[in-house]
């Protein structure tokens, strides 16, 4: 190992990395060597060179767009005349005067706040059960995993469709246990909770995660908790959840945000329509609707704001509240 | 739970464990077994859906809706022999050539933008890293909505609608943050002494990052390669804005077409098209599983 005077030196700055840019290209003296100016002037050209793909990509395919349908949100805009301004209309609109809107809101939240938690805890469970062993595990890992794979494309939306609906698969063998239900995909009611089944359905992904985080909570933990007599119940409270609740935020925002994001099983399973009576209506599906099958561009970027505040507020409550029940290792609290 | 804590007693004094491990096995062994059992289970109603699925492109057409089963009454491969044919005048192969187009594309230009910017975050002390890292990791969390109106306002004006310029320019440019970040956490865990020693040696970034970083990524690249290409590969909503002809649509939007054209008269062929686009995920998955899982619970754990 060697390690130079200046790599040491370097340390301190480079343990932070990510963190705020200070130290970065800020001379620590005045008094600084001119090498030393010229090897920092060295690492910016050399930074911005290797980032500019990804610069050009944020500043145009993103932050400019981004800004861009900020505007266009205040805006009416089909594509072909100018976008006229209209203030705060579109947002005015979309909350008082289209019921199509407040309901693809409703579904969707009904979507994300039941679908969302039903599927974090059953890939919890079903990771705590494949960690009951170490050996042997793979192939369900791999084989629970698969869904999440393939679970958003075409093929499963369809799939889905058929396995749902009249004399499909799910309805015969409801059936049989003297349940008549006579297709779900028609059915008002139960669409949703089609839906939702298929997003717990793609537990994979964050089953995986649980697992990983599993496997690092230290044995001596849960051993100590027996000497003092914990049950499976409290070591499940005072052990597993506190040690593992890093792993629990980070799935619960990511997947909260992804549940917003559905798209294509929703369009596949109504044709595109949305239907029964807007049930699968999701707010991305309507946003596209909206925007560009009836081209009111200004009144769908006016949507997508209004969808960026949400999650950011979303984001915000969990950040905030993860103060409190989060716990990293080696953080004494 | 007490079998442990006398294992561990014993283990405390000393005792080599003959005692207890002979009581163990039986308790253990059962416990084994309906572990198993409710693990098999447990498969069997999550693959389910795929494995209807590969026996439903056998029915004839006439037996969706009649049979919910797995087996086929009359079993045939008609439903192959018509999809072969392709829908609306365009082959299938042509389908399938289009959505490789567009997927390897994508591979290629994730990997080298996404590894650039990575190195960038993780290796280079330059001005402004701190402040555009968490502006990438912002993106991570974006909605797409907020930029899917103007981009395609953008592409429209450019007139590159109905072209795969839309679709495969945005990953030369490393617009997907998931990839930049997982390949930041791989390149902050290589120790930072290979740079250093061949830094001294006098090599620049660019020798360092090629020589060094991209061949220890190696496992990170193709994670990423293996996500790049089956995220591409079903994206739906991409090709339903940006491509018109059918001769360009790639699978999943030519599945859209049988789906809508046939869903009632013709749901063998839907299936089978269906079973045929999910192939090359499926066989990817069992090839590159490992990769796979294990690259989900890294980006898991060190996020």
């Amino acid at each position: 190992m060697t390690i130079t005077k200046e790599a040491a030196a370097e340390q301190p700055t480079r343990a932070g990395a990510g963190g705020p840019a200070k130290g970065a290209g800020r001379p620590k003296t005045p008094a600084l060597k001119p090498g030393r100016r010229r090897a920092n002037r060295r690492e910016n050209v050399a930074g911005y060179t290797f980032l500019l793909p990804w610069l050009i990509g944020f500043l145009g395919l993103t932050l400019g767009p981004m800004i861009y349908s900020l505007y266009l949100s205040f805006t009416k805009y089909n594509l072909f005349a100018d976008p006229k301004f209209v203030g705060f209309d579109n947002y005015v609109r979309m909350f008082t005067q289209d019921p199509q809107f407040l309901q693809s809101v409703q579904i969707t939240l009904v979507y994300v706040l039941v679908g969302t938690p039903v599927k974090l805890a059953a890939a919890l469970g079903i990771a705590m059960l494949l960690n009951y062993r170490n050996r042997g595990t793979g192939f369900f890992r791999s084989s629970f995993y698969a869904p999440s794979l393939i679970g958003a494309s075409v093929s499963v939306a369809i799939v889905w469709r058929a396995m749902f609906s009249s004399n499909g698969p799910v309805d015969s063998s409801l059936s049989f246990f003297g349940l008549e239900i006579g297709g779900w995909v028609g059915n008002v009611s139960l669409v949703i909770p089609m839906m939702i089944l298929l997003a717990v359905w793609q537990f994979g992904a964050p089953m995986v995660i649980f697992l990983a985080g599993l496997k690092q909570i230290p044995r001596e933990l849960y051993e100590a908790a027996e000497v003092d007599g914990a049950g499976p119940v409290r070591k499940f409270r005072s052990v597993t959840i506190p040690m593992l609740s890093s792993v629990i935020f980070f799935n619960l925002l990511l997947e909260t945000i992804n549940a917003f994001q559905v798209f294509a099983s929703a369009y596949i399973i109504s044709n595109g329509s949305g239907g029964p009576a807007g049930m699968t209506n999701f707010y991305t599906l309507y946003l596209y609707k909206r925007g560009f099958a009836d081209g009111q561009m200004g009144y769908a970027a006016a949507m997508a704001w209004v969808l960026v505040i949400v999650v950011a507020i979303i984001a915000f409550i969990l950040f905030r509240t993860s103060k409190s029940w989060v716990h990293y290792a080696g953080e004494s609290k | 739970m007490s079998t442990i804590e006398v294992d561990r007693a014993a283990f405390l004094e000393g005792q080599i464990e003959p005692q207890p491990r002979r009581r163990r096995p039986k308790r253990k062994t059962v416990n084994t077994v309906i572990w198993f059992v409710v693990l098999l289970a447990l498969t069997a109603i999550i693959l389910y859906p795929l494995v209807w699925l590969v026996f439903s492109t056998f029915k004839p057409s006439s037996e969706f809706g009649q049979n919910p089963g797995l087996i086929p009454e009359n079993p045939t491969i008609d439903n192959y022999l018509k999809v072969f044919d392709g829908i609306a005048g365009t082959p299938l192969w042509r389908f399938f050539g289009n959505s490789l187009l567009i997927a390897v594309s994508a591979v290629i230009g994730i990997l080298a933008s996404s590894a650039l910017a990575a190195y960038a975050f993780a290796r280079i002390k330059f001005k402004g890293v701190g402040v555009l890292f968490a502006a990438m990791i912002g993106t991570l969390l974006l909605p797409f909505h907020v930029i899917i109106i103007p981009q395609y306002i953008m592409f429209q004006k450019l007139e590159l609608v109905d072209t795969y310029v839309p679709l495969i320019l945005p990953k030369f440019l490393a617009t997907e943050a998931f990839f930049v970040f997982l390949m930041v956490q791989f390149i902050r865990n290589i120790p930072r002494d290979m740079d250093e020693a061949a830094r001294i040696d006098g090599a620049g970034h660019t020798r360092i990052f090629f020589s060094i970083i991209l061949p220890l990524i190696r496992p990170a690249l193709i994670t990423s390669a293996i996500f790049a290409f089956i995220w591409t590969w079903n994206d739906f909503l991409g090709p339903l804005l940006y491509v018109n002809s059918p001769e360009k649509y790639p699978l999943p939007i030519a599945l859209r077409l049988y789906n809508d054209a046939t869903s009632t008269s013709d749901y063998g062929a839907t299936v089978a098209v269906s079973f045929l686009a999910l192939l090359p995920i499926l066989i990817f998955f069992i090839v590159f599983q490992r990769f796979l899982v294990d690259g989900v619970a890294t980006q898991g754990l060190k996020g």
